[in-house]
């Protein structure tokens, strides 16, 4: 299944939107397999581009989320602390932030939908 | 499909409730002879501290508690039944010797609170034990207290720190490789440290020009686990120790398998500072729920002011004792002197084996895991191709195709009378199967457990469906893990009484 093509790709299976609203990719979902616990930061918080901001719990693993541009964050998706498999079922449909980018420039240098979708197969080619 | 295996069989089960659900009021396990003594009014003596409801305290007969245990006990797998390939566990047979020496009375008697001159048995046993893991680690110094792998790590990097703080500055960073256990990572932030990733390199080692770019001034120490996690020895180790050295770093060993090593080459000749072990792998002690674990840390001489207190020493007039005044000292990590029964049972197997069978357990270790390598390579997935050490890590690559994750297979093969093998770990092979059979297994075992995975990657050939709707001989069919994470129930309440 193709990536939407209405937003931007990281190599860390980040989507983000231009209006900077942010999630994991359904291919981040698929890997991770059940979550069960969405760890987010409060409104406010300051995100640095590549940096790590939050974790995805799965029945597997712990995984880091890391922050595709630079900004500060408008808003929380509050419904994934109670309702974490909601991640799995609509992955590029359930946002977990809306940040206020501080330097959109950084915008250009994230993976199309198409370069994305080039890397997932490449990375599963180990 | 293949229902009846060689190993298992269905054996008749029996449903046990929680003892407290048994319960009926007056039933007792005892009768206690008629008072001798004058009776005392307890509330006048206790006051406000005299209990009256003593809560759900079950009241049941003597057979009933028997059979409630002896039932629990047959829901269990244990390596006395057979092969438990726990991967990075090393979960090998717990020697009836060790038990018998465990239970001298001295020794199962004796009390952390008696005088040291009549502990001087308890004493010598510490001494002896210390003594044997520094000949086969080639390490200099060494406290017993961790109770575990993990409370080793951190009382590791604790002495890390104070080593580096006596220096003018406790450093920033520790490196960790991304096929770690863990624990590391967990251990080096717990000290106060951040972690920085190290990436393997396609042969599962350390690629040693990224740790050569990562190293610098800020970093602490470097936590390696050799063998590490896809039981690949690191080969350029020497070269590993000499880049920390050169910028005053420090080089932490995660000794969980070391059953690898023992008697072939030893972490101190190779650059290590500081390590732990696990008595409950690479020394026989029980490991899991019997526990309780042990994970001493052995240290070169630079280490040595900083280990917890006490430290064991001997006094002018040759007896053993305690030594407490020790200003540089992480300080105390356990109450008293660490798990000593565990110290016994570890010295039991080290004097029952001798140097010579210490050597030749390593080598059927290594012989066994290479011997299930062999049987399986072509059958799952091999992802990297270096020489096995002691545990051979399998990937699901194959099986994925037809829809079956690795997890899947490991509730298959409870069918055929194995524990799993480890699922999902390291992190850096996706769907990994982690198999460690250790020493203790005999051929005929093992040929079962090469048979018995055959037999799965064969179902999934031809029936998908079935495998991942295993277990399916067990007790209780395959869990909701999910559920269980999302929706834990942490407590049992009791019904309401009618």
């Amino acid at each position: 299944m193709p990536s939407p093509t209405d937003r931007k790709y990281t190599k860390e299976h980040e989507w983000i939107t231009a209006d900077g609203t942010m999630g994991i990719t359904h291919h981040a979902q698929e890997s991770l397999g059940d979550i069960v616990f969405v760890d987010l930061p409060k409104v406010g918080a300051e995100l640095t581009a590549g940096k790590t901001f939050g974790t995805v719990e799965s029945v597997k693993a712990v995984s880091d989320l890391y922050a595709p541009v630079s900004g500060t964050i408008t808003e929380v998706n509050e419904t994934l602390a109670t309702a974490p498999e909601q991640v799995n079922k609509d992955a590029h449909g359930s946002w977990m932030l809306k940040l206020k980018l501080s330097n959109p420039s950084e915008m250009d240098s994230l993976l199309s939908a198409a370069d994305y979708d080039k890397f997932v197969t490449e990375e599963a080619g180990h | 499909m293949k229902h009846i295996t060689r190993k298992a069989t269905r054996h008749i089960s029996q449903n046990e409730g929680l003892i407290f659900e048994k319960s009926s009021p007056g039933k007792a396990a005892y009768k206690l002879p008629p008072l001798d003594v004058p009776e005392v009014d307890v509330a006048a003596l206790l006051g406000k501290a005299e209990r009256k409801d003593l809560g759900n305290m079950p009241e049941v007969s003597e057979i009933e508690i028997i059979r409630h245990f002896t039932r629990l006990s047959t829901w269990n797998y244990a390596i006395d039944l057979g092969m438990y390939p726990l991967g990075s566990c090393t979960m090998k047979y717990n020697p009836r010797v060790n038990e018998a020496v465990a239970r001298v009375e001295g020794l199962a008697n004796g009390h952390p609170y008696q005088p040291e001159k009549i502990s001087q048995g308890a004493l010598r046993i510490m001494q002896t034990l210390s003594d044997c893991l520094l000949e086969i680690t080639g390490m200099d110094a060494i406290t017993l207290q961790p109770a575990a792998g993990a409370q080793g790590e951190l009382t590791g990097l604790l002495m890390v720190r104070a080593y580096h703080q006596s220096k003018g500055n406790p450093r920033k960073k520790v490196l960790i490789p991304d096929s770690a256990h863990g624990t590391n990572p967990a251990t080096a932030a717990t000290v106060g440290y951040a972690v920085e990733n190290l990436k393997s390199n396609s042969r599962g080692m350390v690629e040693i020009s990224a740790l050569e770019a990562q190293m610098n001034e800020d970093v602490a120490a470097l936590m390696l686990t050799n063998p590490n996690t896809l039981g690949v020895f690191e080969e350029e180790i020497h070269k590993i120790a000499a880049l920390m050295h050169a910028k005053g770093g420090l080089l932490y060993m995660d000794g969980a398998n070391m059953n690898a090593l023992v008697g072939k080459v030893r972490p101190g000749d190779f650059g290590v500072d500081v390590m732990h072990l696990n008595l409950h792998k690479t020394f026989s002690t029980p490991h899991g729920g019997g526990g309780p674990g042990s994970g001493p840390v052995a240290v070169k001489q630079i280490l040595e002011p900083f280990l917890p207190t006490p430290i064991l020493v001997k006094h002018s007039d040759d007896t053993l004792g305690f030594e407490y005044n020790r200003p540089q000292s992480v300080g105390r990590v356990r109450a008293f002197y660490g798990n000593f029964g565990m110290f016994v049972r570890a010295l039991a197997y080290i004097f029952a084996n001798g140097p010579d069978g210490l050597r030749q357990t390593t080598e059927d270790a290594v012989l066994n895991a290479n011997y299930i390598r062999k049987g399986l390579e072509g059958v799952y997935d091999l992802p990297y191709s270096t020489p096995s050490m002691h545990e051979v890590v399998f990937s699901d690559k194959i099986q994925a195709r037809k829809g079956v994750k690795t997890m899947d297979m490991a509730k298959r093969l409870i069918d055929y009378g194995f524990h799993p093998y480890t699922t999902a770990f390291p992190l850096i092979v996706s769907g990994a199967l982690m198999i460690e059979p250790t020493e203790s297994e005999p051929k005929e075992e093992l040929d079962l457990f090469i048979e018995a995975m055959k037999s799965i990657a064969e179902e999934v050939e031809e029936d998908p469906e079935f495998v991942l709707g295993a277990p399916y001989n067990s007790r209780i069919s395959r869990l909701d893990e999910t559920m269980a994470a999302r929706k834990p129930v942490l407590r049992w309440k009791p019904e309401p009484k009618a």
